[in-house]
């Protein structure tokens, strides 16, 4: 990636373009895939056939005999410890004498191109013996289950306890639900590129979400002390969660380290679904007890989520899926158990909305459920059960700051609706689209809410920071800011946020914003819609520390002390221009490198849940408006409207922009977004199948920001990226409901659901 | 593999009759995806792209004559009002850039149960010519050249040359189910013409049996039944229930299977519905054009 400097006066709350933007739309922006080193040799993955299986042996020499190839590698050419892993080091960077999930990598090959490394690939001979497979998580933890790891199938099981163990209410509603498998579905497949320097280390340039825990896995497989790996952000299509774990890294690491010469891989779209781990699968059992007048008593909650083969972030999620399953609501009871479990199943783990967007289902389809059980609308039921600022959560933690519920979901009912189906309407405005399957018979409106909270950052006691380093000179007699982080871009428009924040603190036009890498401290991962509240933190905070030294340089040199920057100008404290930055910095540059932390978080505790586990809250709403064509289960998304609290939009375009994105995202997992696995094997990987929302799909949006700004956040921001994932689709499932008069305990919602 | 790319009608035939290993390629919406995933790997790609013969339509004896290399984009673009059917199929192609791409007879070759042609050329009795090398032409009903999962009639020295359609006489109609609002291959799709000059019907299922078929006691029922009410002549509105029971023919006619896109029981239901609300339209159109 190359260094980014944008003259666009933008401070925070302005929108200034983002400087990918018109690249990406023109089809300009260099991907990761769009790599290119001289002399440099592509590299192939063979995967596992099988969900579950003993590999007696590999035979690699029919493949190393291929001409064109360099390099055939199993995981006896692990340098270092051949294990990744985000939470748990379960997973062998190659497999070993086993494989536990269709799709697993188990060799390498480097050849000249990247066809003659396919079928090299194809040349090597694996003798696999298939063994049983786990693949119904519900039996994962059955005594005769098959093992899929030594330690036992469960990977984590979390409980809270909160209010009367054994409550009693005069309402109860009750209800089951099934969340399929998600996937992030970037455009831009994994790739990447390795490149020894000849002196024993390398550089490897990656489309990730955190250079520094991929470097950290990198070193281990390889055995090299950080400074001899260094990682490189390459242009990044999309991530979602999906490149959290490692993909092709190591791999290519390897293949770079064994040949000498530089290694590219690339993977296709269909290696892709196999290149990295989904949103997990959920099988979740709710019950809700609460007044004649619907406000909730008690709630109990049972959820498992399928972690498939290896860990990944099933930790983190079950965190998640408990101390937030429940949702946004003041609840005096709770029961809840989350559980994690192993199958070999593909490996699941960090997906937008993680743990909250399964929970969110079923937690919003029994809020309805209540609603009309009582005869209180369904908006009405959310704002009275509804969080408020100074209620503690499920965990018992304080929620210092707003906590909007009720304002949401009503701001969101009282949008204007779209206008009632036309006498004669377009076709492509009815379910079907122009695939002409109604003029209007069976179509049928709904319209449903839902309401969320997802926690933002790093939880349960994580040391969660990031790392800014702020360079301050002046270069053509203008002042210049140079910002280096090595938070990832993955296209949520943080570059274009480093900027605003040097601008707005710095009071300088250009930013130069430095190519994202490993040669300055972590930036933590871009991921839990922390970025801008980290990062951000952290750029903020080198801003005033190389404003502090400027202003000291200023005072040594002026001879005056009480001095402020005010634009570019050095201003005495009575009020006078003593002198510009141009002045005062000459041919000196300040600099300064700030680790910033967000406020702690805790662990909870291990027999009842309670604890501090979060160090924020966004809120969000939806509200959607379908056209069911009730005879074929045919939807057409009419609105689908949306309230969020943001604390403060550093740029209110972008904040935008990631609402659109999230509650399209949302809205896929409702009615299409599945992997259908059956007995381990996926049967849908490609975009032919795997069916992701298209602008005939999503409809224009009215969307509202609230601004309550986050006392203990950096300019009160409240992360934006996640909440919109999460009530986005409960809240098409209950328009669908609304519509159909049916159940609907699953989603995606199919036809077929709809009609028989 | 070898890439021939004859630039002539004549020159095509004389490959084919050569190289009948070669994969004809034409939009290359099928064949490049097979390719790219390695699925298939022929010897040699022919390539219909320089065939200026192919992308001609004309009226040829009281018929439209497509050109086989004909895009969908034309088909919907020049046609819509006299291949109506195959035009609503057409704009069900995938997106802008396939239907640009994309052709009926590269369809025709592919001869996949899903093709989106094929339940309106059904419906319209279009007919498929042939033609090779050392036997000159010949033509075959679309609904004779299906022979089974992309499989079709043609002998490994043929080439589809274009397909024979007659105007409609009638109102036409195609309904395609997809999990989506675009963009998706169908679940299941029905074909539907009236041909009030000889007094019958056509259909054409897709994507519920092996090949796509006609519902031929269905549409004969359909046909029957309008006689027998005078209702050809009358153009008088449907009897309460025919429709409905014309839907419940075509399910019979279907032969589908469960898979990941759909289940047999959902596409069966669907072209049942299809079928009644396609054979309305159909006669509500009829019916105002009188």
């Amino acid at each position: 990636m190359t260094s980014t400097e944008t003259r666009n006066v933008g401070k925070i709350g302005d929108s200034p373009l983002r400087p990918d933007g018109t690249l990406k739309v023109t089809g300009e922006f260099a991907y990761s895939s769009d790599l290119w080193h001289d002399d440099m040799c592509w590299g192939v993955t063979l995967r596992s056939p099988h969900p579950h299986a003993r590999i007696h042996s590999i035979d690699v020499s029919a493949a190393l005999a291929t001409p064109g190839v360099y390099a055939v590698l199993t995981h006896a050419d692990v340098p270092g410890l051949n294990r990744v892993g985000l939470e748990h080091l379960d997973q062998p960077a190659l497999a070993e004498d086993v494989v536990r999930y269709q799709g697993e990598p188990v060799a390498l090959v480097a050849a000249d191109h990247p066809e003659t490394a396919r079928r090299a690939a194809k040349r090597i001979v694996v003798d696999y013996e298939e063994l049983p497979a786990l693949t119904d998580p519900r039996r994962a933890l059955d005594d005769d289950a098959p093992l899929v790891q030594p330690g036992g199938n469960l990977v984590r099981e979390l409980a809270i306890r909160r209010g009367d163990p054994a409550p009693t209410a005069p309402v109860v509603v009750a209800l089951d639900f099934e969340v399929g498998m998600q996937d992030q579905a970037f455009l831009g497949p994994e790739s990447g590129l390795a490149v020894p320097d000849g002196e024993g280390g390398l550089d490897l340039y990656v489309a990730t979400q955190w250079l520094h825990v991929d470097q950290q896995q990198v070193c281990r497989v390889l055995d090299l002390p950080p400074d001899r790996a260094r990682l490189h952000l390459a242009g990044v299509g999309g991530a979602f969660g999906g490149r959290e774990d490692l993909s092709m890294h190591v791999h290519a690491c390897l293949l770079a380290m064994h040949t000498g010469k530089p290694v590219k891989m690339s993977y296709s779209r269909e290696e892709s679904f196999f290149g990295h781990v989904h949103r997990h699968p959920a099988w979740l059992r709710y019950e809700f007890g609460a007044t004649e007048g619907g406000r909730l008593i008690y709630a109990k909650a049972d959820i498992l989520f399928d972690g498939g083969a290896y860990a990944s972030s099933t930790t983190a999620v079950v965190g998640n899926g408990g101390t937030l399953g429940l949702g946004p609501y003041d609840i005096p009871s709770v029961h809840v158990d989350a559980r994690g479990v192993y199958t070999n199943n593909p490996p699941c783990g960090a997906m937008r909305g993680f743990g909250c967007v399964q929970a969110a289902f079923a937690h919003e389809a029994l809020m309805d459920e209540l609603a009309e059980r009582v005869g209180v609308d369904p908006v009405e039921i959310r704002a009275l059960n509804g969080m408020r600022e100074g209620d503690r959560n499920i965990t018992g933690q304080l929620i210092d700051s707003a906590a909007p519920v009720a304002e949401l979901i009503r701001t969101v009912r009282d949008l204007p609706l779209p206008p009632p189906p036309d006498d004669r309407p377009d076709i492509r405005d009815l379910p079907g689209g122009a695939s002409n399957t109604t003029h209007g018979e069976g179509v049928v409106r709904g319209i449903g809410y839902a309401v969320t909270y997802k926690n933002v950052g790093f939880s349960e006691g994580f040391d969660d920071y990031s790392t800014a380093r702020v360079r301050l000179e002046i270069v053509g007699g203008e002042p210049v800011a140079t910002v280096h982080t090595a938070a990832a871009e993955v296209g949520q428009g943080l570059i274009t946020v480093e900027q605003q924040i040097c601008r707005t603190e710095l009071g300088v036009d250009r930013v130069v914003v430095h190519p994202k890498n490993t040669m300055v401290g972590s930036g933590g991962s871009t991921s839990a819609s922390r970025q801008t509240y980290v990062t951000g933190g952290a750029v903020k905070a080198a801003c005033e520390a190389v404003r502090e030294s400027v202003l000291a340089l200023s005072a040594r040199r002026l001879g005056v002390s009480g001095l402020r920057l005010d634009g570019d100008k050095i201003v005495s404290a009575s009020g006078e221009v003593l002198a510009v930055l141009a002045e005062v910095l000459a041919d000196e540059a300040v600099e300064e490198t700030v680790e910033w932390h967000h406020r702690p978080t805790y662990p909870v505790d291990p027999e009842t849940g309670q604890g501090d586990a979060h160090v924020q809250y966004a809120f969000s709403a939806h509200r959607a408006v379908v056209d069911v064509d009730v005879e074929l289960g045919l939807v057409k998304v009419v609105a689908l409207d949306t309230a969020q609290d943001v604390g403060r939009a550093i740029n209110p375009d972008a904040v935008v922009g990631q609402i659109q994105g999230g509650s399209a995202q949302g809205m896929g997992l409702a009615l299409m977004e599945e992997i259908v696995v059956t007995d381990g094997k996926v049967r849908n990987p490609s975009f032919t199948d795997y069916l992701i929302p298209t602008i005939l799909d999503m409809p224009p949006m009215q969307v509202k920001v609230l601004e309550y700004a986050d006392p203990h956040a950096p300019y009160g921001v409240r992360g934006v990226g996640e909440p919109p994932t999460i009530s986005s689709g409960p809240a098409v499932a209950a328009a669908i409901r609304a519509a159909t008069g049916k159940a609907l305990r699953r989603v995606p919602v199919r036809p077929e659901h709809i009609t028989l | 593999m070898d890439f021939l790319a004859p630039s002539t009608w004549a020159e095509a035939l004389a490959a084919k009759a050569e190289r009948p290993d070669a994969l004809p390629v034409a939009g290359g919406t099928d064949v490049m995806v097979e390719l790219n995933f390695d699925h298939r790997r022929p010897d040699a790609l022919l390539d219909l792209t320089r065939v200026p013969e192919l992308r001609e339509w004309a009226w040829d004896d009281g018929r439209i004559r497509l050109g086989a290399g004909v895009t969908y984009a034309r088909v919907i673009a020049e046609l819509g009002d006299r291949l109506p059917g195959l035009a609503m199929a057409a704009r069900t192609v995938g997106s802008p850039q396939i239907r640009n791409r994309g052709t009926v007879g590269g369809n025709l070759g592919a001869a996949s149960p899903a093709g989106d042609s094929h339940p309106a050329l059904l419906a319209a009795d279009a007919v498929v010519e042939i033609a090779s090398a050392a036997r000159g032409t010949r033509e075959v009903p679309v609904a004779e050249f299906f022979t089974g999962v992309k499989r079709n009639a043609l002998a490994p020295d043929e080439l589809i040359a274009a397909v024979l359609v007659a105007p409609p006489a009638g109102p036409q109609q195609f309904c395609k189910i997809g999990t989506r609002n675009a963009m998706v291959i169908a679940v299941s799709a029905f074909g539907f013409a009236l041909h009030p000059d000889r007094k019958e019907v056509g259909t054409g299922v897709g994507s519920a049996a092996p090949t796509p078929r006609r519902a031929d006691a269905a549409a004969a029922f359909l046909a029957g039944e309008l006689e027998a009410a005078g209702l050809w002549e009358s153009r008088a509105a449907l009897p309460d229930g025919l429709a409905a029971e014309f839907g419940r023919r075509v399910r019979d006619a279907a032969a589908p299977i469960d898979d990941v896109r759909g289940t047999a029981a959902y596409r069966l239901h669907t072209l049942s519905v299809m079928a009644r609300r396609a054979a309305t339209w159909a006669w509500d159109e009829h019916r105002r054009a009188a």
